[in-house]
């Protein structure tokens, strides 16, 4: 295939462009491969225009189209004046819903361009084809190819691990991705079961995911593991080899906690496909807890509903709260968020380990452990050590992010596999990053920027669906990486909160729904005025920045010793 | 004291109201001030202090097993459950609250007996901090066009209005006694805001007594004088803040609102701001909410729109956009706001309690949120000045007119608010908040009819005990921690650099900033420890009860799970204990207040429907 073919019209004068909370522009505009691009006319004078546009076509989600002025169109008798009409000309209207969010209008004179262009966009925005897709062909200046690909090795993670307890090595037995296809490479599991083991266990997991390490809380040395659900089927099946590794995972005694994030109706039924959960005769050691999670086409309506509600202009107060309430999405917001905290009590609290899974356990499943992470270990709150934890806890673990983010809340076509559970993560996240201020090492706008690369992306990062995928499309030979540049100082630097200093403790949120508040910089980007907020922060990092690096230190260490000192607390309180 | 029918119950239970499980065991105190319970347990012994002016409802509820239920309902919307041992003793304590939360005379307020320690001088220049006429001196007033008028000087005209009023030069004692007769409760057209800018001005009044027919002569000839006040303008605004159906209702009482035939130049605007009933009953509804026990995110949002609260703030900030810089002192406590009625610190009629200050004050907190630079203050202010409002340990906000605070001589007789919480202001300020910063420059523009989104819940208001239900760390303490020490560090290089200049030898100066180092985080940790990072999880498993605890008893799968906690509670300081505190444990000791049954008079005026005139 070949994109000039999808391509019916390349250019087109004299188009206006508007976009909310900005004044309309007129200007070229030009479709290529990749990108829609409108440059504004120059002054008459011969200088070139400015680029006013430059954007990527897959991040179009929807195109909506309208002609006006349709003289020709009319019988003549029905029209009054059929000369004005003809006069005026036809011209077309395209509205641009982005999976950003944003809403662009063009004004395109001539029907049949605005038709082309439409269709056009139509046709390059759905291609669906991995190697086709702009990370492929965009080759920045200043970055190597290979740069950032391999900065967060599992074997790095390991040896963190490694250099506490021996319970536990890494294992390469999915090498070429045989025994599970959406698994990486390499796993952590314990160190006491063989990979012949693992292979028969995973053949009792769906989809080959047999229980795997998500995390070792090195304050106990309890884990967090995370799998598929067993496949017990209507004949409850049993896997000695699966009962031993989750065995193994526990010493004599001991007990665990499985949080399935289904509800135990649900789970129940499951058996009827053939899936299941694991019954408590089979694994004593294990308590099972249900926590259902939202996923699938649920959440992508909830998702749809919240942003149609956003843009609404007309709702009026109260119908705005009844809206807000019922697109349910504030509700998976506090589910999750209480499903991820469940977990991190029972490794910090009760001491004991956790295996968490739904039916795939590529959604909620990662969903909760990439958050209890966020919520344990002070690790994940730095901006590289968060670009790990999603490295692992995402991209590695199997997300499949072509599926989920496919589309965003506008598009029309019919729903397939799309989800926003990434997007659910990142307003968790944003949740703690209310509640714990100084804990984060990054802002708000690193989440944004992750929310947008993740639906469409001039990086491989969020390409594929897993890491056979990625392999075969060979992903990191040919595109860069998303890390590689956010990580170059002068980008990273947006991306970090002028509040931060290091809180080693466990975060634990508030989920009351007192607490929990739609994320306006993410739902309303494109429509609130951010202006005086932008001042606001520009304020915050001025008075940060007029501190002295020591003196900053010092607020920042007095403050955590404020708290493990009761001593101190009493005394400043008179 | 003689109220008191029971000082110190024993075994008394503290519920916490997010979760039933963390209930303290302590020590119920009345005295004749407050309401105290110390905890027992020995290392924290903390104590939560309840003004009874504080006190809105008690609430004896149904005996169970475990004791009697006593449920405390605050202005302040703290909510406290005790569970009392013995059926008797709860009975005692709740007819004792009652008579205590209801005081009948002025000087059972708390405010007379309060006593901070000043001395006479301190406690006038407490009252001389807010000087209304420099309020307008600094609009530019008297001027050309507006004057001081002394028509009311001795509460001639009208009772609740203040002494000194601003009006049009224009506008004679004829003219003003005139249109006062032809105002419900005689609540004249006066000024309440010039714009020196501009010439335009903010006046305020009462609805006319027009009936079906009546007109006045007078009141149209005030409010021309209003117009013409303005010369750049050739109309006046008149903005009725209620809904129209209101208005014409009232004409039946011979009320009701300006018939356009008969002022001329005039354009009229209805806003449907709702009377104090429906606010009231608003107020109630989400407080309901806020109460509820571990609701679901569409409990809690379905019952906040079901009481419509953010509605009416929406529908009154849309009003306020003509309104911008309120100040409290000048618009509602000169200017007659009702405060006794509507606060009800004294026993009265129920229907007239409204909550119109609260909604002022979430209407700037809702203006802060959009502006965040724009506020010298910020949300603590707002929250402790909600706080005194109904503490009556301030004699500010007693009383329902000036007329009524002379009389009782509240300025000899109690201290000021403000001075208090100017000697307090470095937890007030906002660290954003620069003079020189656009966003304190001029108007602010709210964004208005779209973005409903804007209008948030303000749980640091009406979940404001609830502490875990609140970000653990506070932004603006940080900063305000980081602004202090850039500055401290900046006059110490200064200090240095002159050092540097005189002295030959440097390495004295090195020993020095050391040591001043620590001085500086000492001080610091005053305002930044009041945030604390440490925190215990909630039950995110409350509804779970098969969930093992390690506990020796272990093998019982059902026994609840007990959460560790290894925070002290004196760590979540509640403001009531904090700013009582303040008071000191001496002026506890019971004294009863002197006689003299001042009581105040029953005005029965229920319009809070004021007009509000624009000169344009």
């Amino acid at each position: 295939m070949e994109f000039s073919e999808l391509i019916k019209t390349a250019t087109v004068e004299s188009v206006l462009l508007s976009c909310a909370g900005l004044p309309p522009v007129r200007g070229t505009l030009c479709i290529t491969s990749h990108h829609l691009l409108l440059s504004s006319c120059p002054g008459g004078d011969g200088q070139p225009g400015t680029m006013e546009l430059w954007l990527l076509i897959r991040n179009v989600d929807a195109v909506e189209k309208r002609v006006q002025n349709l003289g020709w169109y009319q019988p003549p008798r029905t029209n009054d004046s059929p000369r004005d009409t003809r006069l005026a000309g036809s011209s077309g209207t395209i509205t641009l819903r982005c999976k950003d969010l944003k809403v662009l209008q063009l004004e395109i004179p001539g029907m049949e361009e605005c038709l082309n262009i439409a269709s056009s966009i139509e046709a390059l925005s759905s291609v669906d084809s991995v190697m086709m897709m702009y990370p492929f062909f965009y080759r920045p200046q200043d970055l190597r190819l290979e740069e950032g690909w391999h900065l967060f090795p599992l074997e790095q993670y390991f040896q963190q691990i490694a250099a506490q307890t021996s319970q536990w090595r890494l294992s390469d037995l999915n090498r070429d991705f045989t025994t599970c296809p959406t698994y990486p490479a390499d796993v952590i599991v314990p160190a006491a079961v063989s990979d012949d083991t693992l292979r028969r266990a995973a053949r009792f997991r769906q989809g080959g995911r047999f229980p795997v390490l998500s995390y070792y809380h090195p304050r106990n040395g309890t884990v967090l593991l995370r799998s598929s659900q067993p496949l017990t089927g209507p004949n409850r099946k049993r896997c000695p080899e699966d009962e031993v590794l989750l065995g193994m995972v526990l010493d004599e005694g001991e007990r665990g906690f499985i949080i399935d994030t289904r509800s135990a109706q649900a789970a129940k039924q499951a058996r009827m496909t053939g899936g299941g959960t694991e019954p408590k005769s089979s694994y004593p050691q294990w308590k099972r807890l249900h926590r259902p999670l939202e996923r699938g086409r649920p959440l992508q309506e909830s998702f749809i509903k919240l942003v149609e509600a956003c843009n609404d202009a007309s709702l009026s107060m109260d119908r705005w709260l009844s809206r807000l309430e019922s697109c349910r999405w504030l509700s998976h917001v506090k589910a999750a968020l209480s499903t991820a905290c469940l977990a991190a009590q029972c490794l910090d609290r009760e001491e004991a380990s956790v295996l968490v899974h739904g039916a795939e356990g590529t959604d909620t499943t990662l969903l909760v452990t990439a958050l209890a992470q966020v919520i344990l270990d002070p690790g994940c709150r730095t901006v590289v050590g968060f670009q790990g934890l999603l490295e692992r806890e995402w991209i590695e673990a199997g997300h499949p992010f072509h599926l989920r983010c496919a589309r965003s809340a506008y598009s029309h076509a019919r729903l397939k596999q799309e989800a926003p559970l990434f997007l659910l993560f990142l307003d968790c996240v944003w949740q703690l990053s209310r509640q714990f201020p100084f804990s984060l090492e990054f802002g708000e706008s690193l989440l944004l920027t992750l929310f947008d690369n993740a639906y469409a992306s001039d990086y491989g990062t969020f390409l594929c669906n897993n890491e056979k995928e990625r392999c075969l499309c060979k992903v990191k030979e040919n595109t860069h990486s998303l890390w590689a540049w956010l990580n170059q100082p002068e980008e990273k630097k947006k991306y970090l909160n002028p509040l931060y200093s290091h809180n080693p403790l466990v975060i634990w949120p508030s989920v009351e729904p007192q607490s929990i508040q739609l994320w306006q910089g993410l739902f309303f980007r494109w429509i609130r005025p951010s202006q005086y907020l932008d001042e606001a922060r520009a304020e915050m990092q001025r008075l940060v920045e007029g501190n002295e690096a020591p003196a900053k230190e010092s607020a920042g260490s007095r403050l955590s010793r404020s708290l493990s000192d009761p001593a101190a607390w009493t005394e400043n309180e008179r | 004291m003689e109220h008191i029918r029971m000082p110190k119950v024993e075994n008394v239970r503290l519920l916490d109201r997010v979760s039933s499980r963390k209930a303290a065991l302590g020590t119920l105190y009345l005295t004749a001030t407050h309401v105290i319970f110390v905890e027992n347990a020995s290392e924290t012994r903390k104590e939560t202090w309840v003004l009874h002016s504080q006190i809105s409802s008690i609430e004896k509820q149904a005996t169970t097993a475990t004791g009697c239920p006593l449920l405390i309902r605050c202005k302040n919307f703290q909510v406290i459950q005790l569970i009392i041992p013995q059926e008797r003793d709860c009975h005692d304590v709740y007819i004792s609250l009652i008579r205590l939360a209801r005081p009948v005379r002025y000087e059972e307020l708390y405010c007379f007996s309060f006593n901070p320690k000043l001395d006479k001088e301190e406690r006038e220049q407490g009252w001389k901090l807010v000087d209304l006429n420099e309020e307008y001196n600094r609009m530019g007033i008297p001027n050309d066009y507006w004057q001081i008028s002394d028509v009311n000087r001795d509460y001639g005209v009208c009772d609740s209005y203040p002494t000194e009023v601003y009006v049009p030069k224009s506008a004679t004692a004829h003219i003003i006694v005139g249109s006062s007769k032809f105002r419900s409760r005689r609540r004249f057209p006066a000024l309440s805001y010039y714009c020196k800018d501009n010439n335009a001005s903010i006046c305020r009044s009462s609805q006319p007594l027009s009936g079906f027919s009546a007109r006045c002569l007078e009141d149209e000839q005030m409010l021309q004088a209003i117009r013409k006040a303005n010369p750049g303008s050739d109309f006046l605004y008149v903005v009725d803040t209620r809904p129209k159906l209101n208005a014409m209702a009232n004409r039946a009482a011979g009320k009701g609102y300006e018939n356009e035939d008969n002022y001329s130049n005039i354009k009229f605007q209805f806003i449907g701001i709702e009377n104090i009933h429906v606010m009231r009953n608003s107020l109630q509804k989400m407080l309901e909410v806020c109460e509820l026990k571990s609701p679901s995110m569409s409990d809690f949002l379905w019952g906040l729109e079901n009481s419509g609260w953010l509605k009416h703030i929406k529908a009154i900030m849309d009003a306020g956009i003509f309104i911008a810089k309120v100040l409290i002192e000048k618009d509602w406590i000169s200017f007659g706001h009702k405060f006794n009625h509507r606060y009800g610190n004294l026993d009265g009629d129920p229907k007239e309690i409204s909550p119109v200050i609260d909604q002022f004050i979430e209407c700037v907190w809702q203006l802060m949120e959009q502006f965040p630079c724009a506020f010298e203050f910020n949300e603590r202010f707002l929250i402790h000045i909600q706080h005194h409002i109904y503490s009556c340990q301030f004699g500010n906000f007693l009383c329902n007119s000036q007329k009524e605070r002379r009389e009782l001589k509240i300025q000899e007789r109690t201290y000021s608010l403000w001075a208090h919480l100017w000697k307090n202001r470095a937890d007030y300020l906002n660290p954003l908040y620069r003079s020189n910063h656009s966003q304190t420059q001029g108007t602010l523009y709210p964004q208005m009819a779209p973005c409903n989104f804007l209008y948030k819940f303000w749980s640091g208001m009406y979940n404001r005990f609830e502490k875990g239900l609140h970000p653990r760390q506070s932004v603006t303490d940080y900063l305000m921690a980081v602004k202090e020490e850039t500055q401290q560090l900046e006059e110490e290089l200064e200090v240095l650099g002159e050092r540097l200049a005189n002295l030959q030898k440097m390495q004295l100066n090195d020993n020095k900033i050391q040591s001043k180092q620590q001085d500086r985080s000492k001080q610091l940790g005053l305002s930044a420890s009041t945030n604390s990072l440490a925190n215990t999880p909630q039950e995110y498993s409350s509804d779970l009860k098969s969930f093992p605890s390690r506990s020796p008893s272990q093998g019982d799968e059902d026994s609840a799970l007990i959460l560790t906690q290894d925070n002290l509670k004196s760590s979540d300081p509640d403001l009531s204990a904090n700013s009582d505190q303040e008071s000191g444990v001496e002026d506890l000791s019971c004294r009863s207040p002197s006689g003299g049954g001042c009581l105040p008079s029953e005005d029965s005026g229920k319009d809070s429907d004021e007009a509000v005139c624009l000169a344009v």
